[in-house]
């Protein structure tokens, strides 16, 4: 820290993705700024682009925080949720907001985004009609589609089109009003626009094309729409997604130059020098964007220009569409009316419902629109920006990047021919040079570090296949592109769209789950089976009935299966702390039953291994009377919690970590989880505990405690990641129980914490349950809530009688053996 | 074998095998698995999966299949044959089902 530093002020108005990007640019260059921001919304920078997800129950709002508290804070930026500027004084250099705070800048970022417009009938100001542009709206449907009834969407766009998806995705009746001959008539022609009208009535969505909205009716609610040829439709809600305006009326009373938006040049500075803006809400080259592509454009030329003198100027390019609505695939780009001198290249697959078109002129690709079939988008969004004479593969140029240059259909291969300067990632203007430069000079090795560093596919996701495959070609034999494969033989579907449709759909029952995502065998096998099973235990916990015969046997008779068919049986030690009554008892227990083997096991506790089927309910009521319950030593859930002596014994201890550890598998016990999950406590950092090694750990120090996770030590050995540290014993438990959760929820079955942490990435996982403190109590309620469920013995349970038929034959034959 | 020694022995009811699952008869030495499908069709198999003898009444049965809980070879519950490419067969029984009482042909 050197004293003498005078940092400049830079203020920003509001807090959306642009702002946020043009920070993250700037501070990788700079840090000449103390930053200070003011956001009329009572959130962090949350990514818009995935509010559709969210609505359709793909993802939470915790999936999609781009900046979590944590990095505010690490920047040391001042946030001001929830408040608004009111006035900026340009003559004085001051902004005030709303509930009265002065900020000073030397420089000051409008970026006050845009405003859903609201179509002026009578009736729109209901309650029951909104608008769909945050999270508010966001949950506003939500809530609404919880009561049922039928919704109706103005405006078949983009943005009305996903709400209709969602919405009908959680259960309601879907109408679509659209004021012009076909959806989307702004991205899509009329063909691909009429396939997309018939995939979205194949789902139930009722779409009414050249329908104007005369008025919503209703007198304290919404309760209908009526239109100008009279008919009337029957609505619980109303959502226009008719267009955005941007939001100028602040730069207009400061006196700043408005016109569509607020006018900057191509710096990205309006009328006053001392004043840029980026975002929906500014005119640039006399255009106004609503696509996250120009607008992260915006942001790092701003940033630039922020950071010092620079060359960077903003310049108009074509933007490619993308629907998000799984299962709707299209894609279009440029200019795409018919004129003069253009050229239409067509081709139609009834069968697949595919439609493919590119428009040329002078020999070059002009435009692109796409729907069914879109794997071929980026190849023509490259030739376009490129600007190249296709003449040559004129004839072929339809059938897709595949079919030229020798027929490859090596996807690979169609990655390698992309040139450098072809953009992969839309949404962040990464290209493949970029990409393969992070990775060659960083020594990046997983996704997660490549969007971490280059933030490709970090935005909408839907590049990651292009990405992988960028990984696949740099690092060869040492990046295994994982395969979009189904889970099993018996289904297409992968674990992440599973799990999503199970929350999206309501699917609450494996026979639901089959039918619904259309399983190509009635029962299943041994491998989906337990997951679906392990999937609907964890998504609708008391509501969900465990179904025994999808479990493994070891989890259908709490004990492991041996070679010989006799099973082990592990009592929970909490912490690894046991008595000389409990250890009596186990001797005792061992000799009753002629158990050969008892073992000391690495989970310090002991395991009773060659223990007969049929004397598992009379072992476990024995160990029961003494107050000792399953160990679930053979379960994908809660293990053991190993722990060191902590304070209680040793010189160097630094907190009570036996009872920390007991405190925690106490709380933990009984979760089942994607794969099985071991915890440990150590005193110090010296670590007898090997906390650095297990699933999550904890380690003491003086001033608190260091939560670290995804380590493994079994056939694949690596050391645990800091999540972070804590205080308190309290912090500890939320943390940990709230990390727990959030695996539950979204790992894989049998993917251990490591491999999901590696999936979804570090950073995001610390975002979502260390930095951001009402998503990790959020997390941590979740799990508390489920473990109601959870924490009941299966032994007792047995003993009492539950499964009974499991744990004897059913008849036993006194006939001579026939030699 | 002596195929002539066939008798139909009563050894439960219907509704002490759950459905897509197995319970055990012991005779003698032997522990024969008889399985019940989603649709009510019995099965009986020697307990005994050809690979390495894991018990079949512990596996998970899934459209007229086992599989063994030890190493997941899948086995045919009709013909008590391996499926897929590994080879081997578990000895099969008769086994029907009168009103709601099973029996076991031996």
């Amino acid at each position: 820290m050197t004293e003498h530093t005078h940092k400049q002020k830079l203020v920003i108005v509001g807090n959306g993705m642009a702002p946020g990007r043009m920070l993250e640019h700037l501070f990788e260059v700079s840090d000449q700024y103390e930053v200070t921001i003011f956001n009329a919304e009572p959130r962090v920078n949350y990514d818009r682009i995935m509010l559709s997800p969210v609505l359709s129950g793909e993802k939470t709002y915790a999936d999609i925080i781009i900046h979590g508290e944590g990095w505010y804070a690490e920047h040391g930026i001042t946030l001001h949720q929830g408040d608004k500027i009111t006035e900026i004084r340009r003559h004085e250099r001051k902004v005030i907001s709303e509930t009265g705070i002065v900020a000073e800048y030397d420089k000051l970022v409008i970026a006050t985004g845009s405003t859903p417009f609201i179509i002026p009938v009578p009736g729109s100001d209901l309650p029951g009609v909104l608008a769909y542009r945050d999270l508010d709206d966001t949950d506003g449907m939500i809530k609404a589609a919880e009561k049922g009834g039928r919704a109706v969407v103005i405006g078949g766009g983009l943005l009305g089109l996903e709400a209709a998806a969602g919405l009908k995705l959680r259960g309601m009746e879907v109408t679509v009003i659209h004021l012009m001959s076909t959806l989307m008539e702004r991205q899509l022609d009329t063909a691909a626009g009429y396939l997309l009208q018939k995939e979205l009535e194949s789902r139930g969505i009722e779409v009414l094309c050249e329908a104007n909205t005369k008025q919503i009716l209703g007198s304290d609610k919404v309760e209908g729409v009526e239109l100008a040829d009279g008919r009337v439709i029957d609505a619980s809600l109303v959502v226009m997604a008719v267009g955005i305006r941007p939001n100028t009326q602040l730069a207009k009373e400061a006196g700043l130059e408005v016109n569509r938006g607020i006018v900057t040049d191509a710096t990205m500075k309006t009328s006053d020098p001392n004043i840029y803006s980026v975002g929906e809400c500014v005119e640039v080259g006399g255009m106004v964007y609503g696509l996250v592509a120009p607008l992260y454009r915006m942001a790092k030329v701003a940033a630039e220009h922020l950071a010092g003198a620079s060359e960077a100027a903003f310049a108009h390019a074509e933007t490619p569409t993308k629907l998000k609505v799984t299962g709707c695939d299209l894609y279009s780009v440029g200019d795409f009316a018919e004129g003069e001198g253009r050229e239409d290249i067509v081709l139609r697959d009834a069968m697949r419902g595919t439609y493919k078109r590119v428009i040329l002129k002078d020999n070059k690709v002009i435009g692109a629109v796409l729907y069914g079939d879109v794997a071929d988008g980026a190849w023509y969004n490259q030739m376009l920006i490129s600007g190249e004479d296709v003449s040559e593969m004129r004839e072929t140029l339809i059938f897709g990047q595949a079919y030229q240059g020798g027929g490859t259909v090596d996807p690979l291969a169609a990655v390698a021919a992309l040139p450098d300067d072809a953009e992969i990632c839309g949404c962040n203007g990464i290209t493949k040079g970029m990409v393969v430069a992070a990775i060659k000079d960083k020594g990046l090795t997983t996704l997660a570090e490549v969007r971490a560093h280059t933030k490709a596919s970090a935005s909408c996701g839907t590049c990651t296949g292009l990405v992988e495959g960028v990984m696949g070609v740099t690092l060869g034999d040492d990046f295994k592109i994982p395969e979009a494969q189904g889970i099993c033989g018996c289904t297409t579907h992968g674990h992440g769209y599973i799990r999503r449709m199970i929350k999206a759909k309501g699917l609450k029952s494996i026979p639901a789950v089959m039918q619904e995502l259309e399983w190509s065998t009635p029962e299943g096998c041994a491998k989906c089976r337990p997951a679906l099973n392990y999937y609907l235990v964890a998504d609708w916990p008391g509501e969900y009935v465990d179904d025994q015969q999808s479990r493994f046997i070891n989890e259908r008779v709490h004990a492991n299966i041996q070679k010989d068919g006799t099973y082990s049986v592990v009592p929970r030690m909490f912490g690894g702390i046991t008595t000389p009554d409990e250890l009596r008892l186990i001797a005792d227990v061992a000799d009753r039953y002629n158990i050969p083997t008892v073992k000391v096991t690495g989970g310090q506790r002991i395991d009773l291994l060659g223990v007969k089927k049929e004397d598992l309910i009379p072992v476990w009521a024995d160990l029961n009377a003494a107050g000792m319950v399953s160990g679930a030593a053979y379960a994908k859930g809660l293990r053991t919690v190993k722990t060191c002596v902590g304070t209680d014994w040793c010189r160097f201890g630094t907190q009570d970590s036996t009872g920390l550890g007991i405190k925690l598998e106490k709380a933990l016990w009984g979760a089942w989880s994607p794969a099985k999950l071991k915890l440990a406590v150590t005193g110090c950092p010296r670590n007898c505990a090997e906390a650095t090694c297990k699933d999550i750990g904890i380690i003491c120090v003086d001033s608190g405690y260091e939560i670290v996770y995804g380590g493994a030590a079994g056939l694949h050995i690596q050391g645990t990641t800091v999540l972070g540290k804590v205080a308190t014993e309290d912090e500890v438990m939320e943390t940990v129980c709230a990390l727990t959760q959030y695996y539950r929820e979204t790992g894989f079955y049998l993917e251990r914490i490591y491999k999901w942490a590696d999936r979804i990435g570090y950073d995001h996982i610390r975002e979502v349950v260390y930095d951001n403190l009402e998503a990790r109590k959020e997390y941590a309620d979740r799990f508390a809530f489920s473990q109601i469920f959870a924490q009941i013995d299966p032994w007792a349970e047995r003993v009492a009688g539950v499964e009974a038929h499991e744990f004897k034959p059913m008849a036993t034959l006194n006939l001579e053996a026939a030699e | 074998m002596n195929m002539q020694t066939k008798t139909w022995i009563e050894v439960g009811a219907l509704n002490d095998i759950p459905r897509q699952g197995a319970r055990c008869v012991k005779n003698g030495e032997m522990t024969i698995a008889i399985f019940r499908t989603t649709d009510d069709r019995l099965f009986a198999l020697e307990d005994k999966c050809p690979h390495k003898n894991g018990p079949l009444s512990d596996g998970i049965v899934h459209d007229g299949c086992v599989t063994c809980p030890l190493h997941n070879w899948v086995i045919s519950l009709e013909t008590g044959a391996a499926q897929g490419a590994d080879e081997g067969v578990s000895l099969t029984f008769p086994v029907k089902l009168v009103g709601e009482t099973v029996f076991l042909g031996l």
